[in-house]
């Protein structure tokens, strides 16, 4: 309730206001999570980098005894993962935690407890894969993990485990971003801002989000697929027993390639925010970068292959990834030209950020050019796994990231410190970082060329190796002194730079609208958008909104609360009441860190435990989620009045749901995949002893069952939604029923067709497929009696019925992914030569 | 420069040389005209910028580089993987947690961690893993080819001239992957017979007292649980076949020159020389039992 006489600025305020002293960590709002992210993924990095320097020192000399060979192993793997994985792909999301809402001229992301959830599941998986240190057998079969090398006959210790689980819990963090940068990037925008005149920014993190709704999924399931060949002999990587090793590396790149990109688009994205305003002048051909964006998201996924160029496939399958490998330099050469047309006789001004834009677009040519060499098949054959490839991907990653992330960081600084870094101090780590970049990383080419391989601790002296070894090396320390300054000035601007005020580069986008540092509530007032660069083109209204003279400048349902617009045209559409702090989303994910830290040392009672208060948690979250604010309708201002709930398709939530089940389908399809590639590679599938082990008509049946249990949740929730309150306890207890029954009986025939899982990879694989369809049974079950007992409570009516929707949703999908696995076990086996699973 | 992908010796490794240096002297020229656009700039008086058109031109000029590089490379690669034609010799080679087993399957002979060829005939190489996935690299003679459990390779290659090279496993194996290492040894085709016809015949009698009682050390000490030297009772399989060791250049798969010294001090203590390999600290033998077995594994010619 708003006190008497509050001013609608005071009311936003005390709304948005950040709690003190430790409650701050109970905080959900972008810019508390977003400037957690960052610092957790600057610590990340500093570790990795400092494991990066004890390599350096191991390779400096031949025959060096600094590290053994068992602690380098440790050190590569760690530092490749730990960069890849822990470090670059969530310090781009926190950069989009942090910055996005604002530049999209909102006030928080359309979920903030699950931004919250993400971070917390981030930093503790992130800590349970460094524990390894303290704990011993840490990761040591590289970032790749392949197998058999990490299976449970060369590596029977907790080394992988801690890997796979650790990198499984820190995936969280991935789904819940992914989740919140679509929904955030299409629903929740500045009215007017159509999509036509979004920033780059914006559109590279969308791409980046339908990345990860693709890539990190086959990921996922190869961790599993692994853990279970682990700990229950599920032999699907076995070439022994029907497995093969190479699906393990098609299921890793799938996801490794991609993961290549949704580092480096952002990357690029920061460039093409930084240089137009050092440039003063719009970006040229900005229809042309979100196109070379988009395509370049599109194309990584044709790219997988060429990490495999010399593991024996077929020169003609190879060819067609070259291409494609060779094709994406089309994009990326579209952003280049972009790049020099825009600063193009533009006296640009030549500030610590843009110095860094002028390192990357030096450093990442020559990455850029060196990948052409890589796509090329024959020339990949020599230099894969050399130092060649070793210095390409830093080149790209280095260069393409890291230094677009430090210009973006100096850039960005203000806007949570209110202050300039130290322009002397931050040429100074530029130029260390420059010339110690290109003095370690350039000789690795010459080494890759001379035949020195990767991830070798050490190596004979007489080879050509020593002293383009010892530069590398001494170029490496002055690299790391580079970053200790950026570090140091980033600690001592903090409080003590020069004040900014207000816009002080003269930027054109969002996020300087208003003061720095920003306020708790990200601004008086949300402006209405009619340009590409409102700052530039429309400043006096920008300076109105700024003083609380535009929309949404009080919180008309007493609470935190962001815009709904329509995805394309950005026309207001729902003012959306947004989580404020609370502690159960850091509950949730201390006790999903149990349940990951007890399964990393394969305690299952305790993971157990921690997955059913996980559970427990995450129900009671779910409970106080789907809020219907009081007021219907509400006036935003300017005389335009929204409602302040919706439950249909045009919904944030329901778009969240659509995303989450997007996530869950990649993962099955890479399941489906699998058990595809698994056939192909076996000369009879299935294999003779289950050949017509179960008759036709028990799959039809059970078939027929989940599609029963998927009309009985519509028809429940089709009429509840007409009124009729009884249909959803009858439709959705329908559902459960047919649902217990099909698993009953699926399990009873698949016990009954005598498929040890253990003998084969393929009764491996229809159990993993089964237990698919369980799960998911479950979680639908699980959902339906949630819904049902919010119904009881009068938090489910014909009305608010999103949690209903979001319900039927997975009935739906489950239904639809049983039957998919159905009717391939049917069909596919049949076409194949082999006489089949089923009977007919 | 043993070990160099620029000192080639098959015409397949230097067509992927000839490859590099085409790609190089185009990226050079690339990166130049990036760098002095870009130079210039930023150098030149203010002026407004150019229009969409010159992304385009840009683009164009990639594409059609582009496109003539992936034709090129493509037929690079279709005739490099062909080999050449003619009667191929054939050898197995596989791969093991840390050392390569080297087969001569007509001819009976096994070897490790060196594989002789005659110059002027195509090879075929049969590439086999005996436990994970290994790497097989010369970069003198090819490119890489994978070891994977499940998928046997072959990579064909034709040695031009007499000359050693060496190589090492490329693809991360475990604790050892740094000191996988092997000889090739391209020898006159009448040298090459010669050497073969040696390599199949079991190992010769000990040459004097000291040899005899090396290997007589050599089959008390269970030594033939892991090693097989053929004519022998030693038909171990775990490690390589010593029938003829002292012929080959190095040990340790490729790590220590091989004589009497080096042999004598990998059997007292290689866990020091390859920490993690497979063979056990044979500390128990004194200077001159160690001696007496080097001294016979060495005169194994």
């Amino acid at each position: 309730m708003s006190a008497p006489g509050e001013s609608g600025r005071e009311a936003l305020n005390r709304v948005w206001a950040q709690p003190r002293g430790w409650r701050y960590f109970s905080e959900v709002n972008n810019t508390a999570v977003g400037l957690w992210y960052l610092a957790a993924g600057l610590g990340f990095f500093a570790v990795a980098g400092v494991l990066a320097l004890l390599m350096r020192l191991q390779l400096a000399w031949p025959w060096m005894g600094f590290l053994g060979p068992e602690a380098y192993n440790q050190v590569f793997t760690m530092h490749g993962t730990i960069m890849m994985v822990v470090f670059a792909v969530p310090i781009m999301e926190a950069v989009a935690v942090y910055v996005l809402p604002q530049m999209l001229g909102v006030r928080d992301l359309p979920f903030p407890r699950l931004s919250s959830y993400g971070f917390w599941c981030y930093l503790l998986g992130g800590l349970l894969l460094l524990s390894s240190f303290l704990f011993g057998p840490v990761p040591n079969g590289g970032w790749f993990m392949y197998t058999p090398l990490s299976g449970p006959e060369y590596t029977p210790g907790l080394n992988t485990d801690f890997w796979l689980l650790g990198l499984t819990f820190i995936e969280i963090s991935a789904v819940a971003a992914c989740i919140e940068l679509i929904v955030g990037i299409m629903k929740t925008r500045a009215p007017g801002m159509s999509l036509d005149r979004m920033p780059i920014l914006g559109w590279a993190f969308l791409t980046v989000a339908v990345m990860i709704l693709f890539a990190f999924p086959p990921l996922l399931l190869g961790d599993v697929l692994l853990e279970a060949e682990r700990v229950l002999d599920w032999p699907f990587f076995d070439a022994g027993r029907g497995g093969d090793p190479l699906l393990w590396q098609h299921l890793f790149w799938f996801f490794g390639h991609p993961e290549v990109y949704i580092i480096f688009l952002p990357g690029a994205a920061m460039v093409s925010t930084i240089l137009p305003t050092f440039c003063g002048r719009p970006l040229v051909g900005h229809q042309w970068v979100v196109v070379a964006t988009i395509a370049t998201g599109i194309l990584s996924f044709g790219l997988w292959v060429h990490h495999m160029f010399a593991a024996g496939i077929p020169l003609l399958s190879l060819s067609l990834f070259s291409a494609a490998s060779m094709a994406v330099a089309i994009p990326s050469g579209i952003q280049v030209f972009a790049w020099l047309a825009t600063l193009w006789g533009a006296r640009p001004r030549w500030d610590t950020p843009f110095l860094f834009v002028i390192g990357f677009l030096v450093i990442f040519v020559i990455g850029g050019l060196t990948g052409v060499m890589v796509a090329s098949v024959p020339f990949d054959w020599q230099v894969t796994d050399t130092h060649f490839v070793v210095a390409h991907f830093h080149y790209v990653l280095i260069g393409g990231a890291i230094f677009p992330l430090f210009g973006a960081l100096t850039y960005w600084f203000p806007l949570p410190s209110g202050r300039l870094m130290d322009e002397t101090v931050g040429k100074w780590s530029f130029w260390l970082m420059f010339v110690g970049f290109n003095v370690t990383f350039f000789p690795l080419h010459v080494l890759g060329l001379l035949g020195m391989p990767r991830r070798v601790y050490t190596y004979p002296g007489g080879l050509g190796w020593e002293w383009l070894n010892l530069t590398a090396t001494i170029g490496a320390f002055v690299l790391g002194a580079g970053v200790a300054v950026f570090f140091a000035n980033l600690a001592w601007s903090w409080k003590r730079g020069r004040p900014a005020g207000h816009d002080p580069w003269k930027a054109g986008t969002l996020e300087w609208a208003g003061p720095t540092p920003l306020t708790d509530s990200g601004g008086a007032s949300v402006p209405r958008v009619r340009s590409l660069h409102p700052l530039w083109d429309q400043p006096a209204e920008m300076a109105a909104a700024a003083r609380g003279e535009a929309l949404m400048c009080r919180p008309t349902t007493h609470g935190r609360e962001t815009l709904r617009v329509s995805a394309v045209s950005a026309e207001p559409q729902q003012v959306i009441q947004v989580s404020g702090p609370g502690w159960s989303q850091v509950a949730a994910a201390a006790a999903t860190a149990v349940m990951f830290g007890a399964g990393t040392f394969h305690l299952w009672g305790v993971a157990a435990a921690g997955g059913v208060v996980t559970l427990a948690l995450l129900t009671r979250w779910a409970w106080h989620s789907d809020r219907q604010p009081p007021m219907a309708r509400v006036d935003i201002g300017q005389g335009i009045v929204v409602p302040t709930y919706a439950a249909d398709h045009s919904s944030h939530a329901w778009w969240a749901a659509v995303v989450a089940v997007l996530f869950d389908g990649a993962a099955y399809l890479a399941l489906l995949s699998a058990y595809v590639f698994l056939w192909l590679v076996n000369p009879v599938w299935p294999p003779p002893p289950w050949e017509g082990r179960i008759a036709l008509g028990d799959i039809l049946a059970g078939g027929g069952m989940l599609a029963v249990a998927a009309v009985l949740a519509h028809a429940g929730a089709g009429l509840h939604r007409r009124g009729r309150h009884w249909a959803l306890p009858a439709g959705l207890g329908g559902a459960v029923a047919v649902a217990v029954a099909v698993a009953w009986t699926g399990l009873s025939t698949l016990t009954a067709a005598d498929l040890g899982p253990t003998r084969h990879a393929f009764p491996a694989t229809v159990w993993v497929m089964a237990l698919y369809t369980l799960v998911h049974l479950g979680v639908a079950t699980l959902l339906a009696l949630l819904v049902l007992a919010r119904q009881a409570a009068g938090l489910v009516t014909p009305v608010r019925r999103m949690t209903v929707m979001m319900t039927v949703l997975a009935w739906d999908f489950a239904a639809f992914t049983g039957l998919a696995s159905m009717a391939m076990l049917v069909l596919w086996p049949a076409t194949g030569g082999g006489g089949g699973i089923c009977t007919w | 420069m043993l070990q160099s992908a620029l000192r080639t010796a098959t015409p397949q490794a230097e067509s992927l040389a000839g490859l590099w240096w085409l790609m190089l002297g185009l990226s050079v020229a690339v990166f130049a005209v990036v760098m002095a656009l870009l130079a210039a700039g930023l150098l030149m008086p203010r002026r407004p910028p150019p229009g969409e058109r010159v992304i385009m031109v840009g683009v164009g000029v990639t594409v059609v580089v582009l496109g003539g590089l992936l034709v090129h490379s493509t037929l690079v690669g279709a005739r490099v993987a062909a080999g050449t034609d003619g009667d191929p010799l054939r050898v197995e080679v596989v791969g093991r947690q840390w050392w390569w087993e080297v087969r001569y399957p007509q001819d009976g002979a096994v070897l490790a961690n060196e594989i002789r060829l005659p110059a002027g005939r195509p090879v075929e190489i049969a590439l086999i893993s005996g436990d994970v996935i290994h790497s097989f690299w010369v970069p003198g003679l090819a490119g890489k080819m994978d070891l994977v459990p499940g998928h046997p390779n072959l990579l064909r290659i034709t040695p031009a001239e007499p000359g050693v090279f060496r190589g090492q496993c490329g693809e991360y194996c475990g604790t050892q992957h740094a000191l996988m290492a092997f000889m090739v040894v391209v020898q006159p085709p009448a040298d090459f017979a010669r050497w073969l016809v040696g390599q199949g015949e079991p190992a010769a009698e000990p040459a004097d007292g000291l040899a005899a009682r090396g290997r007589a050390l050599f089959l008390s000490s269970g030594c033939g649980a892991c090693h097989t030297v053929r004519g022998t009772a030693a038909d171990g399989r775990v490690g390589p076949d010593l029938t003829h060791v002292g012929s080959r250049l190095t040990i340790g798969a490729g790590i220590l020159p091989q004589n009497v010294g080096t042999l004598g001090g990998w059997i007292a203590n290689s866990q020091a020389i390859k920490p993690g390999n497979a063979m056990p600290v044979f500390d128990q033998f004194s200077g001159g039992e160690l001696r007496a077995i080097a001294t016979w594994l060495a005169g194994l010619e």
